[in-house]
């Protein structure tokens, strides 16, 4: 009795040094790791507050020796200018809030309709849409190009807003939780005399808040970064949104290092700070996009 | 109390029967409602994602100049000249599809596995897990543009800090990251690591959790030391998970774009040109669409292929 109890006490004293060393292991790594993460990003905000000639010197500055605002300042002015960064982030501004508005309408109606009705060739048509997941983004290139042309869209937000809100993946999310939802719910308001539109309005999207601010901040994210499609269907610089535009920035101020920078910072503030405020639903999304395949 | 909810439950089904086979529902009698519902995303969907697919499948059937009044049929030719050597498209393609290939080849493993390693050192419970998961997750809500243009600097053979740094600790510190093979790999398999790391790393965490911790003290009674519960009990609980990473990694890096765009615009020559990029050139600069429409199926087919083959596998390895 006397001699288990000992054993287990020494035990309690030999692992406790074995943890402490795994402990400490782990945090190193995760520290390590911390600072190659972050350090490139305070790298790029340090350098959008310094002047060209100290973006350029080596050894770097970590916190700017000549602190100055002048990048700002010749991105954001306002005349005759190739690179109107303020005019992008305000078209990116308007091009994900539309987006994500579009995406939210149309794929919570058809996933309420697909989730809680039955009607006659409801299957098939989930069927095609949930196949279209699987089918590259590249493959829509060229006949999207063509057909957002044809639309007269070409060089207008609408070729940015529009087309990506088509995708089968706001329909196939909602459609998952809609159908968690017990039939109960509408069956009472039924006999109540409601009709679909009520209930979906009323009963069903109040209780699809999460959801629903999972798919807005996705939308949000994706549409704010996407960078193929509007490099190609947006053309004049006022037209751009920021990852086009950062694209033309690099190329009008190849090494002036400190511009390109603040452009960089003025595309990311937004988004961090939407991802700091919804990080949750952020990361639970992308979680249960994981668990469903 | 509870008996009446039983009841209430019990006696609910046969109504709800009568209404759905009776069809009378009280006020929904217009059967055109789940239409109306689904015509919006429909007109979308219709629009943008269903008829393209074979609309671009017909532009590839033809000698579609965007700039050219005429677009002649010309059958399965645009197809032909991909896989003929020679042809002015081919060399270019095949260049553009192992250079592809290459950074998944690359990319791929690592992460694979990295974000793996992260996952199983965050699945442990300490203080501060949740701000480590942040903090490697937020390069990805940036986007590739912001990678792209602060890694180009980072990477910049004179000014850039990686170089800084390297010298700092008796390495060579003039490598040409963005124009010199094989470091350009580096340049572009680098970023895309820590851009995505944290991605991968959050759908590993929910699978890790997944795992019933039931069979951890079980293989614990058993005697299996770490390594082996690892090898016995997470890797089989994450058996989906892991497809499921490698499936959506292969097709993201399949449809790598904006790195080579920004960081190494397909430097040396043309040997970083990925496939995106060269079918973007050809189709919405040249304005061969054509021809790049045939590109984009191959590639597609090639994707699909990959994919099914990793299904395969899976498959064959769980019988």
């Amino acid at each position: 009795m006397a001699r288990a109890a000992a054993r287990t006490e020494s035990e309690k004293v030999r692992r406790s040094p074995q943890q402490l060393a795994r402990l400490t292991l782990s945090y190193s790594a995760l520290i390590l790791l911390t600072v190659v993460f972050v350090a490139p990003l305070l790298w790029m905000l340090s350098t959008s507050f310094k002047t060209n000639l100290e973006a350029t010197q080596l050894p770097p500055n970590w916190i700017p020796q000549d602190f100055t605002t002048e990048s700002y300042a010749t991105i954001f002015s306002t005349g005759e200018t190739q690179t109107p960064v303020l005019r992008w982030f305000f078209n990116s501004m308007v091009a994900a809030s539309a987006h994500t508005l579009l995406v939210l309408v149309t794929a919570s109606m058809a996933a309420y309709a697909l989730a809680r009705m039955r009607f006659p060739g409801r299957n098939v048509a989930f069927a095609i849409i949930i196949t279209t997941l699987f089918i590259p983004q590249f493959v829509f290139l060229m006949p999207n190009y063509l057909i957002v042309d044809f639309l007269g869209w070409l060089d207008t937000l609408l070729a940015v807003i529009v087309p990506g809100a088509a995708g089968a993946f706001g329909v196939f999310f909602l459609r998952q939780f809609f159908l968690s939802l017990p039939h109960e719910l509408e069956e009472a308001a039924l006999i109540d005399g409601a009709s679909h539109l009520q209930i979906f309005l009323r009963i069903i999207l109040p209780l699809s808040k999460a959801p629903l601010a999972t798919l807005a901040v996705l939308s949000f994210l994706v549409n704010w970064n996407d960078f193929l499609w509007p490099l190609y269907v947006l053309i004049n610089p006022e037209s751009l949104t920021l990852p086009p535009g950062l694209a033309n920035l690099q190329r009008s101020y190849t090494t002036d290092y400190a511009i390109v920078m603040a452009g960089g910072v003025v595309a990311s503030i937004p988004v961090l700070i939407v991802f700091i405020i919804c990080q949750k639903y952020v990361i639970q999304g992308v979680a249960r996009s994981g668990l469903k395949g | 109390m509870a008996t009446q909810e039983v009841e209430a439950t019990e006696a609910r089904p046969p109504l709800s029967k009568n209404l759905a086979g009776g069809g009378r529902k009280p006020t929904d009698v217009n059967p055109l409602t789940p239409y109306l519902f689904m015509a919006p995303y429909l007109v979308l969907f219709g629009i943008f994602i269903l008829f393209p697919v074979f609309y671009g499948f017909w532009i590839s059937l033809h000698n579609w100049d965007y700039l050219l009044p005429g677009k002649p049929w010309v059958g399965l030719q645009n197809y032909i000249d991909l896989f003929t050597p020679g042809s002015p498209t081919s060399g270019f393609f095949w260049q553009s599809m192992e250079a592809t290939g290459k950074f998944t080849l690359f990319s791929v493993p690592l992460l694979v596995v990295i974000p793996l390693l992260v996952a199983l050192i965050l699945n442990q419970s300490f203080p501060g897990r949740a701000f480590f998961r942040t903090v490697y997750f937020a390069p990805y809500v940036l986007g590739v543009a912001v990678v792209g243009i602060l890694w180009r600097y980072l990477l910049d053979a004179n000014v850039g800090l990686v170089n800084y740094y390297l010298g700092r600790l008796g390495l060579p510190d003039d490598i040409a990251w963005t124009n010199d093979l094989p470091w350009a790999w580096v340049a572009l398999v680098g970023p895309t690591v820590w851009w995505t790391l944290g991605f991968n790393a959050v759908i590993y965490l929910a699978g890790l959790q997944d795992i019933d911790p039931a069979l951890y003290d079980a293989a614990k009674v058993d005697g299996a030391n770490r390594w082996r519960r690892f090898l016995h009990v997470t890797l089989p609980g994450l058996r989906p998970i892991l497809l499921f990473i490698i499936v959506i990694t292969i097709l993201a890096s399949a449809n790598v774009f904006g790195q080579t765009y920004l960081i190494t615009e397909g430097a040396p020559g043309d040997d970083t040109r990925s496939a995106i990029m060269y079918i973007a050139e050809q189709g919405l600069e040249n304005f061969t669409m054509g021809s790049a429409s045939a590109m984009s199926y191959v590639l597609a087919l090639c994707l699909a292929v990959i994919s099914l083959a990793n299904f395969a596998i899976f498959r064959y390895r769980e019988d």
